[in-house]
């Protein structure tokens, strides 16, 4: 961790990710807003690569700024009547205080507490050279159960979502 | 604590902190219902980024327990975040062929 590339890549991929953030909150058009998202999942995996989880960093390319971002696509394509303006609501000052205060309490907690972590070179140590077959070791041995669980869960909310948007019956009730 | 020339834990912590409030200010200020969404999304790729960075620094894992548990725990995270955008955005579209529109404010049948 002590590279100076690795330093430069960390405050980089932070400004990004936290400025894509900061544009899905201004952004005056909803389409916009979701090209800032996907910057920030994009700095997101950066991030993840710094803290060398190459296997998290590819899943999160695939599925957030894949998959969600498409979908969310979808889903302001099939409304197209609906306001596209990214406004904010009544509540903008309360939802600035509540965030703005959650962030300085979790930001304060995180520089006050000595955390037990490792620095230089037991860092680097400690770091396999690939994460795959660790996590895929977990994920069929000691987390199986929740990994089933998840699979479960995922098959029936694509099948809810499925089952909520057919049109049932549509030519009968024209 | 941050001693300016390295990258710690605690860099981490705080950008994902700044991430989640990010977050929270879009999820409860926006209109539409989709950057609704976009905020959930950002709060839990904030928690993603903590349990990571936790995964990595932390020195404090008892003997034989696996530090990459904390990589486990996002992938469940995120295939919980892909089926609850699946299901939301269902339910937008649904909502959006009642009523013709997405905007929080205006979905009230169920005001008294």
């Amino acid at each position: 961790m002590e590279s100076p590339g690795i330093i430069l890549a960390f405050w980089v991929l932070s400004a990004i990710t936290v400025a894509g953030c900061a544009m899905v909150l201004v952004a005056r058009n909803l389409v916009h807003a979701l090209v800032f998202l996907v910057l920030a999942f994009l700095g997101m995996a950066g991030l993840f690569l710094t803290l060398s989880a190459d296997f998290l960093a590819v899943a999160q390319i695939l599925i957030y700024a894949g998959s969600i971002a498409v979908l969310m696509v979808f889903a302001i394509m099939l409304t197209p009547l609906a306001a596209r303006d990214n406004a904010n609501s009544l509540y903008l000052l309360p939802a600035l205080a509540s965030g703005l205060g959650m962030a300085a309490i979790v930001s304060f907690v995180a520089l006050v507490t000595p955390w037990a972590e490792l620095k230089g070179d037991a860092l680097a140590q400690n770091d396999p050279p690939t994460t795959v077959a660790a996590i895929g070791d977990l994920l069929l041995g000691r987390y199986v159960l929740p990994f089933e669980v998840a699979s479960v869960l995922l098959f029936f909310a694509l099948l809810g979502a499925i089952v909520l948007v057919h049109e049932r019956g549509s030519r009968e009730s024209q | 604590m941050i001693d300016g020339l390295s990258v710690t834990l605690t860099h981490y912590l705080v950008v994902g902190a700044v991430i989640f409030g990010f977050g929270t200010v879009i999820a409860l200020s926006k209109r539409n219902a989709v950057a609704v969404l976009m905020g959930v999304e950002l709060m839990l790729n904030a928690v993603n980024l903590t349990l990571v960075s936790f995964s990595r620094f932390s020195s404090a894992f008892p003997k034989g327990e696996e530090p990459l548990a904390g990589h486990v725990f996002v992938v469940f995270v995120l295939t919980v975040a892909a089926a609850e955008a699946a299901v939301a955005l269902a339910m937008a579209v649904l909502v959006y062929r009642q009523r013709e529109t997405v905007d929080l404010d205006r979905i009230n049948l169920l005001r008294g």
